[in-house]
């Protein structure tokens, strides 16, 4: 079990009180910054293109390349927004990071700033995360008050300051730009791309925007060297993931794992399998935008190509592991319930096709669909996600879609009789 | 300009830098289909019809949002494509009141226009409508929330250009709505009426209110003489609705219709609006030689008096005191007309076809009624309303002959007709100001500083030798900024014209569908061609004007005239 822990961002863990930012600077916290400070800024860009980084948010872009978009993009003031505002079903990932080690967030953060020359950001957190943004505030003032943010940031004449901002616990605030529209005081929904933040981001200016977990890694990169870090996971996939399992595990729990470690391996060598000896019926990944998996799919690598070439998505990083009693249609309507609650109304396929989605499933529960359902859910569902604004939409049938693909019989066998029978 | 090269549908094209796929098509010969879209608003992206294929991009990509790159290769008419939009119209239709032929849009609606077109003969979803009540509370504009699409072109109509926020959505999902704050009714928040929502709504989300069986009614009744007169601005839209051309004049085949429909007596707002210029025209010069209230401000626009007394109050002392034309008509209609053909005024049925839905606000006014119990426009028809009054009666506009307004109140000039257009009014009271005051005659009579869709104008005239400046605003959001200038102190004109909609009443909430600046300013063009086809073009020269001073009114802002022709605005600040 010990080798597939590889304790990279969660090193501090347990280990350091989060509210002592002493605690953090004397197991090396804050030393990836002053190096950093000594660097050319296109050198630490350098160094994070060279570490084949991917966001962790779940669209898995190339940092090194965003920020070089950013500091090359025209428009000023720039901006550094913190995605933490984790809304997706299953994850917790943040919420850990923060509140276990608030200032490796922050050193991400700062070492981005001196690399793309911004002087301000903003850390999104979730509404709903109260105890993060107490322990984000406290460590916030703490840097400041040791020279790692703010005014003349240790003596070197760069200024770079953090605000935090929080949501009222809407999910489609995690979408990037529902997110930065909340920020400049408007209601939260989703607008069409590109542009693209790092062009046209908050107030219309250029801005990074990354998940909590990315910047947490910057530090570590900056530590290790690109190369270094490179030779942590796999080809596709450079680094550690954060993997928030739950569900039907005996341990569950958040681990860090090598890219590479498969899925199987998390729920059973990591998380203990199934208690009571239960087989798994399915395994949802990534979260509720996330897909399906029956038992034999389970051998699939954590790691960005892999699982595109199964296509599959990892999202976020969420393992929710699904034993025999649960029932296939029960999971599925609760997931499209979650994401009618959730969508912002705003374009026509996610506002009204959730609506749909959710009276066909609700046919099939009912024993009542016909094959023209069958037919009519997937057409419906393929135009959510190829049309929708945003990934909300996009991605909010995925998990039906999967199961369609790995369950089918869960769906015909409901299709009504009468009606199965003349086809 | 850089040219950027792209195939759509396998056909290359070359469009200039930052051009949309949607435009891009159009070269091309493709219309793509779109509701949220309006060439004059910016790109919401929501309706998700415009979708088409960009090889190399994961998802359909929305025209309308998405411009062009060099060697793009877009599909517009894939299976992909096709059932996507199918898709997307299926699921508004299914959440909609599909009674579409008793609709007031039938066969003038965007989403039915599209589903015909896409081929959709039923929505395979379950109707999931759930009906609410409509909103009727204003005497303009009913809005029925049953009927929209949330495309969200009236929120970006009613924020951006005519700047008062009065509608936004409203809750989130399939919940979302579009509304006045905390879904009040119209009647409750500060709306002005103008109905520039109603003009780029692509279904019947929000109409005029109709008033055309009362109309209907009165025409039917033996014992009532049914007055009507039109606006400047209809003359040159009216024709649209029949399919002609933006831009022709049919002031002929207007008055022909009106006849043809059983109406007593067809006259034209055109000659108060001359009546208005005298009046107006000395009320700015008493206030110059007075020392009274300056800038002064017109007074013909209902939804920009709506605006003034909701929002600026406080500057109500600059507002001419004059009636608009209309009302300016209606009490000459009741308080002069029926006593000069022996008509118990209570007969008199006065109707009037304007570009206009805050007309009928303005109507509605208790201080509207000379006798102070009858309004003395008794309906008002929108521009849309009379074009479906004529295909009720089975009327073939462009088949009739030209006919000419009846007398007395149906000779007007040049100055009248401009009326119409954002600073028409300035230039017409500048022809006459400048004669009366310098006893001279002018040698050109185009004031074209004040002419045009700029959103604020100035100009300055010289009265020999004394230097008046004047201006120019239409739409809300200009009119506003007007108004701060004023506050401030800064504002050194004499005359302000302010008109509610962009273009101004040619441009009204009223006129048909559409609302595009290309559209405006094919009516503006029309409005001074019929200018200058008008043997007089002074309002003062008017003779029917120069009668009617001679043989009722006596003399401009003179008791008579007090009496009928001016009123008084109070502040209704929410």
């Amino acid at each position: 079990m010990s080798e597939l822990i590889y304790r990279l961002l969660t090193k501090n863990f347990n280990q350091i009180d989060p509210g002592s930012i002493d605690d953090y600077v004397t197991r090396g916290g804050y030393l990836s910054l002053k190096k950093a400070l000594k660097m050319k800024d296109m050198e630490i860009i350098d160094e994070i293109k060279a570490s084949g980084l991917k966001g962790r948010g779940g669209a898995a872009f190339p940092t090194g390349l965003k920020m070089e978009a950013v500091k090359m993009a025209e428009g000023s003031p720039k901006y550094i927004i913190c995605n933490a505002d984790e809304g997706e079903p299953g994850n917790f990932k943040d919420r850990y990071l923060m509140e276990n080690d608030p200032h490796q967030v922050i050193e991400g953060m700062v070492i981005c700033a001196i690399a793309t020359g911004i002087r301000f950001g903003y850390i999104f957190i979730r509404g709903e995360y109260v105890k993060s943004q107490k322990i984000m505030e406290t460590a916030l003032e703490q840097a400041r008050g040791k020279g790692f943010l703010g005014e003349n940031i240790l003596n070197t004449g760069f200024n770079f300051d953090i605000d935090i901002y929080t949501g009222a616990g809407s999910y489609v605030c995690g979408e990037e730009f529902a997110l930065l529209v909340t920020i400049e005081g408007k209601s939260g929904r989703a607008t069409y791309k590109p542009p693209f933040p790092t062009t046209m981001g908050l107030y219309d200016k250029p801005t990074q925007i990354n998940n909590v977990e990315t910047f947490c890694t910057i530090p570590h990169i900056i530590e290790l060297g690109g190369t270094g870090f490179g030779k942590i996971g796999t080809a596709s996939s450079k680094g550690t993931k954060l993997v928030c399992l739950s569900g039907n595990v005996k341990r569950p729990g958040l681990y860090e794992v090598p890219f590479g470690t498969t899925v199987r391996q998390v729920i059973y060598d990591l998380g203990g399998g199934v208690p009571n000896n239960r087989t798994i019926k399915m395994v949802q990944l990534g979260g509720a935008s996330g897909p399906i998996l029956p038992d034999e799919m389970l051998d699939v690598a954590i790691d960005f190509d892999e699982m595109r070439k199964n296509d599959l998505t990892f999202g976020s990083g969420a393992i929710i592991v699904m034993d025999e009693r649960i029932d296939v249609l029960d999971i599925l309507k609760r997931i499209v319930q979650f994401f009618h609650h959730e969508s912002c109304g705003k374009c026509t396929p996610c506002r009204e096709g959730l609506t749909q989605l959710l009276i066909l499933i609700d046919r099939f529960i009912e024993g009542t669909a016909s094959m023209q359902d069958l037919s009519l859910m997937n057409i419906l569902m393929d135009t959510m996600t190829n049309s929708s604004i945003c990934g909300l939409g996009q991605a909010a049938p995925t998990a039906v879609r999967k199961a369609l693909e790995y369950f089918p019989e869960e769906f015909t066998s409901r299709i009504s009789n009468h009606v199965a029978a003349a086809m | 300009m850089n040219m950027v090269n792209l195939t759509i549908n396998n056909r290359a094209v070359s469009v200039p830098e930052g051009t949309s796929i949607l435009h891009a098509a159009k070269e091309t010969g493709i219309t793509i289909p779109n509701l949220c879209y309006h060439p004059d608003q910016e790109v919401k992206a929501n309706c998700r019809v415009c979708v088409v294929e960009v090889e190399g991009a994961k998802t359909l990509q929305a025209a309308c949002a998405t411009s062009v790159k060099e060697g793009m290769v877009v599909r517009t008419n894939t299976k992909k494509v096709r059932d996507s939009r199918k898709v997307v119209i299926e699921l508004l239709l299914a959440n909609h009141d599909m009674n579409c032929p008793s609709c007031s849009k039938n066969n003038h609606c965007g989403l039915q226009e599209i589903a015909a077109n896409l081929g959709v003969r039923e929505s395979r979803f379950q109707n999931v409508l759930e009906e609410q009540e409509i909103d009727t509370s204003s005497p303009s504009i009913v809005r029925n929330q049953n009927k929209c699409i949330k495309c969200g072109r009236c929120i970006q109509m009613c924020n951006q250009v005519q700047g008062l926020a009065i509608l936004d959505y409203i809750g989130r999902s399939d919940s979302a709505q579009v509304k006045p704050a905390f879904g009040w009714y119209l009647a409750d928040v500060a709306c002005v009426a103008c109905g520039q929502c109603s003009v780029v709504c692509p279904v019947a989300a929000i109409t005029e209110k109709e008033d055309i069986e009362q109309v209907w009614e009165a025409i039917n009744n033996p014992n009532k003489t049914v007055v009507v007169q039109t606006a400047p601005a209809v003359r040159v839209s009216l024709g649209e609705e029949f399919g002609m051309e933006p831009g022709e004049i049919v002031t002929g085949k207007l008055v022909a219709s009106l006849r043809t429909l059983g109406f007593d007596k067809i006259f034209d707002t055109d000659f108060t609006a001359d009546l208005t210029i005298i009046e107006e025209g000395h009320e700015l010069l008493q206030r110059i030689q007075e020392g009274g209230t300056l800038p002064m401000l017109t007074s013909c626009s209902p939804g920009w008096i709506n605006f003034i007394e909701q929002y600026y109050p406080e500057l109500l002392a600059h507002v001419s005191s004059c009636k608009s034309p209309q009302q300016m008509f209606g009490a000459l209609a009741k308080g002069y007309y029926a006593q000069k053909i022996g008509v118990d005024p209570q007969d008199i049925f006065s109707v009037s076809i304007m570009p206009c839905t805050a007309k009928k606000f303005e109507a509605d006014r208790d201080e509207m009624s000379v006798d102070g119990e009858n309004p003395d426009v008794d309906v008002v028809l929108t521009t849309r309303e009379l074009a479906k009054m004529l295909r009720q009666a089975g009327v073939d506009f462009n088949k009739l002959e030209e006919e000419e307004y009846d007398a007395p109140f149906g000779l007007s000039t040049g100055a009248a007709v401009i009326f119409g257009a954002t600073g028409g009014v300035m230039e017409a009271a500048l022809r006459t100001v400048y004669e009366v005051v310098t006893g001279k005659t002018l040698e050109s009579l185009d004031f074209k500083a004040v002419r045009g869709l700029e959103g604020i104008k100035e100009a300055e005239v010289d009265l020999d030798g004394t230097i008046v400046k004047v201006a120019v605003a239409h739409s809300l959001s200009n009119a506003r900024k007007v108004m701060e200038l004023i506050k401030s102190g800064k504002a050194e004109y004499a005359f302000i014209e302010i008109m509610c909609c962009p273009g101004g009443c040619i441009g009204g909430g009223g006129q048909p569908f559409g609302g595009t600046d290309e559209l405006r300013l094919k009516r503006i063009e029309a409005t001074y061609r019929a200018d200058t086809e008008l043997p007089i073009r002074k309002s003062h020269e008017n003779p029917a004007i120069k009668k009617l001073y001679e043989e009722f009114l006596g003399e401009p802002l003179g008791e008579i005239s007090h009496h009928l022709l001016h009123t008084h605005y109070h502040s209704r600040k929410h």
